[in-house]
């Protein structure tokens, strides 16, 4: 099977990054133990400060691990290397999917490490939490994934990294991430609720307090993930064609 | 399943064209190549052979026109595996080493060569575990080209192979590169060196403003060209009206010094001495194939009554 192959130097290339240790999952950590440490014993919202603050950490770290590859396929791009690829029998799909696995993956270790930091500092939750504390955050990153994909097919390798992390900053910010609503009603929450990162802030709540994670939630995701896929796919050939 | 392609039909372009906004980069070319020919695309920059092998393996879309490999169109050529390609472009993918990078595109065909024979074949034994990102200009060439060739395809595309090594690099190169056609593959070069034209390739097509201006083996294209150049200094004299002159094929200033490309050098001579017989320090040569490479891409209509920037 030749996307094996594919797949496992794909992700072997993503470990190898020394900026995914520095930045995409060292810095959430730094963070978090920097800020939740010195709170411990703080209350905040009815729950303690670190569970509070490792689930608004965990969103926005899942929200970066997740784009981080993005900014690979334009340097692959820019490198030449990728129309190499593409004179082989190497499908558009297997490339894709490798990626999104890879983009996953990415995601999925940036949680376990920041829960695993969260349990150093007390938090305490069932394993049917952790679980699906994991498992939203992940559902909800996906329209994240997609627009790093059209970023990554799409823009030059220089433009990447400032459109990633201002795509990623805008989201967050819309949506809450930063412990903060610019609105709780209005037009703007209206749009607010339309961006994926304001039901991924949900998310930690839902599992967290025992809250709701709406049926809207997934339908926002899926017309996020329905709309965009058709557009990545067209990026990607585009991106085939030479300039 | 994989297939292997049927001997018979070789690669073919028919009626091919593709224009870049205003630029007409090729133009109606039509070419043949029989299965296990090795044929170097010939031109100067600007020519129209990237574009002519971006369009043979379906990188690049042509406006109008055909192109089958091994009957049939690109996209299922290149999925079948049938098609390996050293393009100008492109370093090797980084936080990956040598040999991975090479097992990487090997993982892609149905049937490859093991990874260490292709190492042996290009001279990449001895940095095989070298990052991608420390290689020299002459190893990255080198990587490409095992990349190339790990696949075991039946069509071989390289793009200027050796534009950017030394002349011992090029000389391993082709040294490599002649193991491979003598496995009967079919290889298709662009170049715009001459001697490495004349020298690896059964046939040569010559290419010039996205037109092919000459076909054939070397010494058929020299005799195509004209056999005879007459050079003299003749200052002030119209380029137009030198090729006007009976038995000039073209001509070209270089300063006072003009070169007559002549199909008869005899009748061009004394034509020559009777209407300038200012004419001095003249010279008659025998044909080259520079000459004839000069001659032929420098007589595209654009630019037939000042060729000397073409030739420059």
């Amino acid at each position: 099977m030749s996307g094996a192959t594919h797949l496992r130097y794909e992700i072997l290339r993503a470990l190898r990054n020394p900026m995914l240790y520095a930045i995409t999952l060292g810095l959430p950590l730094v963070l978090f133990y920097g800020v939740a440490s010195g709170q411990r014993h703080v209350i905040h919202d009815g729950t303690t400060f670190p569970l509070y603050f490792m689930t608004a950490m965990a969103v926005y770290s899942a929200m970066f691990a997740v784009t981080a590859p993005g900014a690979r396929i334009a340097r692959d791009r820019a490198s030449g290397w990728t129309r190499q690829m593409m004179v082989t029998p190497l499908r558009a799909r297997t490339e894709v999917i490798a990626k999104v696995i890879t983009m996953y993956l990415l995601a999925l270790l940036s949680l376990v490490l920041l829960f695993l930091a969260g349990a150093s500092l007390g938090v305490r939750l069932s394993a049917t939490q952790w679980l699906e504390l994991a498992g939203l955050l992940l559902v909800g990153v996906a329209p994240l994934a997609v627009l790093a994909l059209i970023l990554g097919y799409l823009l030059p390798s220089d433009a990447l990294a400032p459109a990633v992390g201002g795509v990623v900053i805008l989201l967050a910010l819309f949506g809450g991430v930063y412990g903060f609503q610019l609105a709780s009603s209005g037009p703007l929450f209206d749009v607010m609720k339309g961006l994926p990162s304001y039901w991924l802030v949900l998310a930690g709540d839902a599992t967290v307090n025992r809250g709701n994670w709406p049926a809207q939630a997934w339908i926002t995701i899926a017309v996020w993930v329905v709309v965009l896929v058709p557009v990545a796919m067209l990026a990607f050939r585009r991106s085939a064609r030479r300039v | 399943m994989t297939t292997t392609p049927e001997a018979g039909p070789g690669i073919v372009l028919s009626g091919l064209a593709k224009s870049y906004g205003a630029v007409r980069a090729v133009r109606d070319v039509d070419l043949v190549i029989a299965p296990g020919e090795t044929v170097a695309l010939l031109g100067p920059n600007g020519a129209g052979k990237t574009t002519t092998i971006d369009m043979m393996i379906g990188l690049t879309k042509p406006d109008s026109g055909t192109v089958s490999i091994f009957g049939s169109p690109p996209a299922a050529a290149r999925q079948a595996g049938w098609v390996g390609a050293m393009l100008q472009t492109g370093s090797p993918l980084d936080h990956l080493r040598v040999r991975e990078i090479v097992t990487l595109m090997a993982s892609y065909y149905p049937h490859p060569l093991p990874v260490d024979d292709v190492l042996q074949m290009t001279g990449a034994t001895e940095f095989a575990r070298r990052w991608t990102s420390k290689l020299s200009g002459g190893q990255a060439q080198r990587v490409r080209f095992a990349a190339a060739l790990v696949g075991n395809p039946d069509l071989l595309l390289l793009d200027e192979p050796t534009a950017s090594i030394d002349v011992a690099g090029r000389r391993d190169f082709w040294q490599a590169m002649r193991g491979v056609t003598a496995q009967g593959k079919t290889v298709v070069f662009a170049t715009h060196y001459l001697e490495e034209a004349d020298a690896y390739a059964d046939r040569i097509v010559l290419m010039s403003g996205g037109q092919i201006v000459a076909d054939g083996p070397a010494t058929e294209i020299k005799a195509q060209a004209g056999s005879r150049t007459i050079r003299a200094t003749l200052p002030g004299v119209d380029v137009g009206a030198l090729a006007a002159l009976p038995g000039v094929r073209s001509a070209q200033r270089h300063g006072d010094a003009v070169v007559l490309s002549c199909s008869d050098a005899d009748v061009a001579l004394s034509a020559l001495l009777r209407t300038f017989p200012t004419a001095r320090d003249i010279e008659v040569t025998g044909g080259s194939l520079e000459e004839a490479f000069l001659e032929l891409t420098a007589s595209e209509p654009d630019s037939r009554h000042d060729t000397a920037e073409a030739t420059r």
